[in-house]
Order: C-alpha cells, then sequence, then structure tokens
C-alpha cells in the first residue's frame, strides 16, 4: 500500500485521508497508467493549492529517492503493478547519490525535514520570509536542482524529471499569505442595522396583513438591513513591531478585504501614540492627523483594533517628550493619549497583542496598557474574542481591564 | 481499465469554440470524470478556465449549464426559487397556467438544481467561486458530494437523475475552506510554453504565417517578462492581439520595428507606461 507515501506526504503538507483515498480509488479504477500519470493525478487530488506545488515537487522526489534505494517489498509489489511502464524510476537514486555525494543522506534528510516543518508552520501564519529564505537554505544544501541534469537515457516523459525542474518555484515566494481564517473572524464582528428606503418585502408580515384583509394584498416593506460597523485600525510599526510584521500585514490586508463593513481606516504609529497617527508606515508628518483632530472626526461608534506589542521604555509611557522619535513631541506623556482613546471610544477599542497575553507575568509597559485598554493575543482566537468583546460592547466579557484592576503599578 | 475513460480530447474546433488544453489538463479532466469529482481550475486570468467548460461540453456532446457567481450569490439560488410573490398574487388574481394550490408551480430550479433534474448528464460550470461570500463554498459541500438537495416547501429531496461533470473556476480572490478542497481535484493551469502558445495560435488562425507568428510570440513573451508589470498579458490577450494585427494587414517589417496595437496586449495605464519603457531601452 501507498500509506508510507501518504504519510510521509502528510508531515509536509495537508493531505486527508479523504483525499488519500480518492488517489486509491483512482489507482483502482485504473486511471494511473504510469509515474509521469502518477505525479500529475497525485498531485491533483493530493495538493490543492500551487502554492504548495513546489513542496509537492521536491517531497516526490526525495521521497521516490528513498524509495528506491530501500523499498519495502510489499510497496515494491505494489508500485511494480501499475508502475510498469516506467522503471527508470528506480535507476535514480545512481545520479542522486553522484550528485549529493558531498553530503551525508542522513544530513540531507535532516535538513530537508527541517526546511519543510518550518515551512508548513510559518505557511499556517504564512510567513513571507521562509518561503525565500527557507529555498535559498535549502539550496545551499545541495537540493535546488534547478540546474540538474540527468543522464541522456532517461526519456522524456519522466516524473522525477518534472517534479524535478521545480517550475512551482516562483510561486512560493509570492505565497499569497493565509487571511481566509483571519477574514471569518473578523467577520464574527457584525451589527446589522436598517438603513436605505424601505424596499425589501416582508413576507410574513405580508401574508398576515393580507389574510387580516381579508385576503386583498397587503404589501408589507422593510428597510434593508446592512452592517453598520465602522473600523479603525490603529498599528504599531517599526522597532520591535518589525518581527511580527508579517503577522500585522495578515490582519491588515484580512480586514481590509472583509467588504462588509461601512466603514474602514487606518493610521500607523510607533511604539505609543502620540500627538499624530500618521497615514502610512512611513510616518511623515505631513501625511498624518492630530491627535485632537482625530478624536473629533472619529466618534465613538467607530470599533477601534490597536495592533502593537506594548514593548517600549516606560518613559516612552511616563513622561512628556518621552518619545523616542523627534517628530512627536509630545508635551504630554504616552499614557495620556492612550488613557484619552479608552475614554473617548469607551467598550469600542481593544488591543491586539502579537506577543502573548498572560495574566501572571508582563513586562511593566505591557501591564500598564493592558489594564486600560482590554488585549488580546494576535492570534485566531483572540481575534474571536476581540470581535466577540467588540460586538457586545464589552458585555459578559473578563478582560485584562478586568484581570490587572487590582494589580499595583509603581510609575518607577 | 474503465471503458468510459478518456473521454474528453482536447482539442475542439468550432465555429463560438477553439480549445487546446495539453496533455496533462486532458488527463486531469478524465480523472475528475471518472472519479465523479468537482474539477477546480485555476490559473492566470486569461488561460481559458472558463472555456474548459465549453470545450469538455462540446467535446463529450453533454449540455452546458452555467451558474455564475456573484458577490451576492447563496447557495440556495443555484438549487431552486420559491416564488412567494408570484403565490400570493396568483392566490388573489388568478392565473390560468399556475394552480395555486401546488406549491411545485411556484417553485424554479436554479442551475443546480437544473443539471440535477436533468435526464442526460450535463456538464455544471461553476464560474469564479471566489465571488462569493467565504462562506459559500461551504453551503455546497453537501449538494456536491452526493449530489442531492432538499426543498423545505415541499420536503422533497432534489437527487440527481445523472451526476453532473463539475467544473468550478476560482481566480484566487478568496481562499477556499479546506473541507471544500478535499472534495475537488485540483488544476492548476500552467501558462502556455512557446510552442504550445504557437499550437494554439494555429488553431485560432490557421492561415498565419511562421515568421510572423514567430515575431508576434517573441514580442508577447518579452512582454510577459517585464516582472514590474501588475497585470500580465495573457493568452486571450495575444489571441485578439494576432486578430487585430491580421486586420490591420500589418507587414513583418513593421512588426520587427515595434509593438503596434499595444493597447490590446496590456489594459492598465501604468503597465502600457512601463512596457514602453523597457521596449525602447531593453535591457
Amino acid at each position: 500500500m501507498f500509506l508510507d507515501y501518504f504519510f510521509y506526504l502528510k508531515e509536509i503538507l495537508p493531505v486527508s485521508i479523504t483525499e488519500f483515498m480518492t488517489l486509491l480509488e483512482a489507482l483502482d479504477k485504473g486511471l494511473i497508467k504510469n509515474t509521469v500519470d502518477f505525479y500529475y493525478i497525485s498531485r491533483s487530488i493530493l495538493c490543492k493549492n500551487e502554492h504548495h506545488f513546489d513542496i509537492y515537487d521536491i517531497a516526490f522526489v526525495n521521497y521516490f529517492k528513498d524509495a528506491g534505494l530501500d523499498f519495502p517489498e510489499d510497496i515494491k509489489q505494489e508500485i511494480w503493478e501499475w508502475l510498469q511502464t516506467n522503471e527508470s524510476i528506480f535507476r535514480m537514486p545512481g545520479a542522486l547519490k553522484e550528485f549529493f555525494q558531498n553530503m551525508s543522506p542522513e544530513e540531507l534528510e535532516r535538513q530537508f525535514r527541517k526546511l519543510m516543518r518550518e515551512q508548513d508552520g510559518e505557511h499556517n501564519f504564512g510567513n513571507l520570509w521562509i518561503g525565500t529564505q527557507g529555498q535559498s537554505k535549502f539550496g545551499h544544501s545541495g537540493l535546488n536542482i534547478e540546474g540538474f541534469r540527468i543522464a541522456g537515457d532517461y526519456g522524456m516523459q519522466n516524473a522525477m524529471r518534472i517534479a524535478q525542474k521545480r517550475i512551482f518555484k516562483d510561486y512560493r515566494k509570492d505565497l499569497v499569505i493565509d487571511t481566509r481564517r483571519i477574514k471569518v473572524a473578523l467577520k464574527r464582528l457584525r451589527k446589522l442595522d436598517e438603513i436605505g428606503k424601505k424596499n425589501e418585502l416582508d413576507l410574513p408580515k405580508t401574508i398576515h396583513e393580507t389574510g387580516r384583509n381579508g385576503g386583498d394584498i397587503e404589501l408589507i416593506f422593510n428597510k434593508k438591513k446592512k452592517n453598520n460597523i465602522k473600523i479603525l485600525l490603529l498599528m504599531d510599526v517599526g522597532g520591535t513591531m518589525d518581527i511580527y510584521i508579517h503577522q500585522a500585514n495578515l490582519l491588515f490586508s484580512a480586514a481590509n478585504n472583509v467588504s462588509h463593513w461601512k466603514d474602514f481606516k487606518y493610521y500607523y504609529f510607533h511604539n505609543c501614540i502620540y500627538n499624530y497617527l500618521y497615514e502610512n508606515a512611513a510616518r511623515n508628518t505631513d501625511e498624518a492627523i492630530e491627535f485632537e483632530d482625530f478624536l473629533k472626526k472619529y466618534d465613538d461608534s467607530y470599533r477601534v483594533i490597536i495592533v502593537g506589542d506594548q514593548t517600549m521604555h516606560r518613559s516612552e509611557l511616563v513622561t512628556p517628550h518621552g518619545a523616542i522619535y523627534d517628530d512627536a513631541s509630545n508635551k504630554k506623556p504616552g499614557l495620556y493619549y492612550i488613557n484619552e482613546i479608552a475614554k473617548h471610544f469607551k467598550k469600542n477599542v481593544i488591543w491586539l497583542n502579537p506577543e502573548p497575553v498572560r495574566d501572571d507575568w508582563m513586562t511593566w509597559t505591557k501591564m500598564k496598557i493592558a489594564q486600560i485598554i482590554p488585549t488580546f493575543h494576535l492570534t485566531i482566537g483572540g481575534i474571536e474574542n476581540a470581535m466577540d468583546y467588540l460586538r457586545t460592547g464589552g458585555k459578559n466579557h473578563y478582560t485584562t481591564v478586568d484581570i490587572l484592576k487590582d494589580v499595583p503599578l509603581a510609575l518607577f | 481499465m474503465d471503458a468510459t475513460f478518456n473521454k474528453f480530447r482536447g482539442d475542439i474546433k468550432t465555429e463560438t469554440v477553439k480549445y487546446l488544453a495539453d496533455p496533462q489538463l486532458r488527463n486531469i479532466v478524465n480523472v475528475s470524470i471518472a472519479l465523479g469529482r468537482p474539477l477546480l481550475v485555476k490559473g492566470e486570468p486569461g488561460t481559458g478556465k472558463t472555456m474548459l467548460a465549453h470545450a469538455i461540453a462540446l467535446s463529450l456532446g453533454k449540455r452546458l449549464i452555467i451558474w455564475n457567481i456573484k458577490s451576492t450569490t447563496e447557495a440556495i439560488d443555484g438549487c431552486y426559487m420559491y416564488d412567494t410573490v408570484q403565490r400570493l398574487n396568483d392566490s388573489r388574481f388568478g392565473c390560468e397556467d399556475r394552480d395555486v394550490d401546488n406549491i411545485h408551480d411556484y417553485i424554479t430550479f436554479g442551475p443546480l438544481g437544473e443539471a440535477f433534474d436533468s435526464e442526460e448528464q450535463v456538464v455544471l460550470l461553476i464560474d469564479e467561486i471566489d465571488k462569493a461570500d467565504i462562506e459559500f463554498p461551504n453551503d455546497l459541500l453537501q449538494e456536491l458530494d452526493v449530489m442531492e438537495f432538499y426543498i423545505k416547501e415541499t420536503k422533497e429531496f432534489i437527487k440527481a437523475k445523472t451526476r453532473p461533470i463539475v467544473v468550478i473556476t476560482s481566480n484566487n480572490e478568496k481562499e477556499l475552506p479546506d473541507a471544500f478542497l478535499r472534495r475537488c481535484v485540483f488544476h492548476w493551469i500552467e501558462f502556455p510554453s512557446k510552442a504550445f502558445m504557437a499550437d494554439i495560435c494555429n488553431l485560432h488562425y490557421p492561415n498565419l504565417k511562421e515568421n510572423l507568428l514567430e515575431q508576434c510570440l517573441n514580442h508577447f513573451y518579452a512582454l510577459r517578462a517585464i516582472t514590474k508589470m501588475r497585470k500580465l498579458p495573457s493568452t486571450s490577450e495575444l489571441l485578439d492581439w494576432i486578430g487585430v494585427l491580421l486586420k490591420s494587414g500589418i507587414t513583418i517589417e513593421e512588426l520587427k520595428r515595434g509593438v503596434p496595437f499595444l493597447g490590446v496586449l496590456i489594459k492598465k495605464e501604468k503597465d502600457i507606461e512601463i512596457a514602453i519603457e523597457k521596449l525602447k531601452f531593453p535591457t
């Protein structure tokens, strides 16, 4: 059976039993006649994302390399039965061995598995740097076989060679970030309000009224219901946030693409919010809104999502002119602005922190901010909780504000 | 070997549909038909995802039912619609064609319902599934899995008389849910190689001179190599462009000097600027 191949793939790609059964069905029905068929059809059935094709290619080569070197008897029998037309696959290891002679197979295997694990783990969060760096690392380790040439006696119709071309390599670089789950989480924030003209037929009421009317039709119209949620996204950029930039981008692109919001505005800040909020990540003062104007422009009907790691020096929060960059020149301490936001937006503001939000021990600045603004961890679960909080106006939510309420925090 | 296997030939040439599928795609189409699984097709815009369904229907001599997905489409729209307002109206004013007491007269099938109801097997194209709400594909799981749906007004199950051949296209605007993907066979339409592209062009313009085609393809692939462009020209644009060139009666010498009618190939103003810049100072 091909169970080994399945489990091998399962470690590095999200393949399911359903899909494996489908592949067996294809084999059973005789749809796969040779290794080339096997390569394409198994890819179509097991691999549902073109971004995974490259990983599949590597896995395919790697597995059948192993399979050729050390092939358990029962698998061999299976393979022979339906791979009859293409035996060159079993001659491949020689060429590969030659190619990898500078590296022990164990080392290669280890590198490969490590990369795949990272790639997959990061892909759930879709981290871009793995896509490129991981690949180059792997290239360095010797499996980047772009220029790999095989002795001429292998026919063109060879699945290994197709896989080895790795034509889908580029698709990995621009890994489309998996924003789907974030979008689903964000969609929890929904508040349907009636808007516009009365032009939607209310069927139950129409029937009821028609009945009361002795059968004369009485049409009852309603206003259309539309999501009336307005969102403000404030994002910390630069410095310690650099390592979380991808997570922040994921959230931003998801929020930006959730089209059902009535309004979506975003601003940037660095470390703490001071007297300016910036319209782009470069934080130019000429494209910024002053804090007072910001509060005037957006009333408390907006839901505010602040993203930041709350990591900074204490003085950035508590001393006037504490901002570590000149443009801010804040006359008031950072905490003033945080408090103002909390006061202005009341229960409609939350903070998402890419670092774990703990209730036992956190750094001083994290605790201080989380005491004022309910803070959630920037994970799918955290976003879900945060959206529930915003939807219900904080009802029945026990947040960091409650947890840290009585924790005494000395200024210095 | 299953006798019904290998039905889709992959090269179609009729008045309205000219289509050439590479061997892998042809193979996958036949596998998905044999397995009775929906085929999910993705690929760059303009690589003939929608045309594929037309080609399959023509090649197999089956009726094609198209379900165009829009942002407001819901799963139930594809199954059936119960026209209560019409019924209410008929109950008051009467109607000769319909019987008010018979609820069936007020239920019309959507594309999915029509496909299930057909005596003969049909090809069902669910076009641009990613346009709909992100929950939409999940609402279709049951329908596509067991090929049946429930009409709650009549308490009836509508079961497919013959399992339709389902082709689903996506432009990658939204990620599709895993549960949905598990049930599909997936194919990514690769962008055609130069040689294969020449075959496609010859299929559409059989009288095209070889050196002219060669020059067209050179220009085309040179443009596609400009990675800065936001939207690269695709097969459909190339075919349109060649059509325009032939109509204009351009000579090979003129074509060698530059790229006329650039606007047919490139649709974005910014991209045209980039392209002109690159063509002037090729690196």
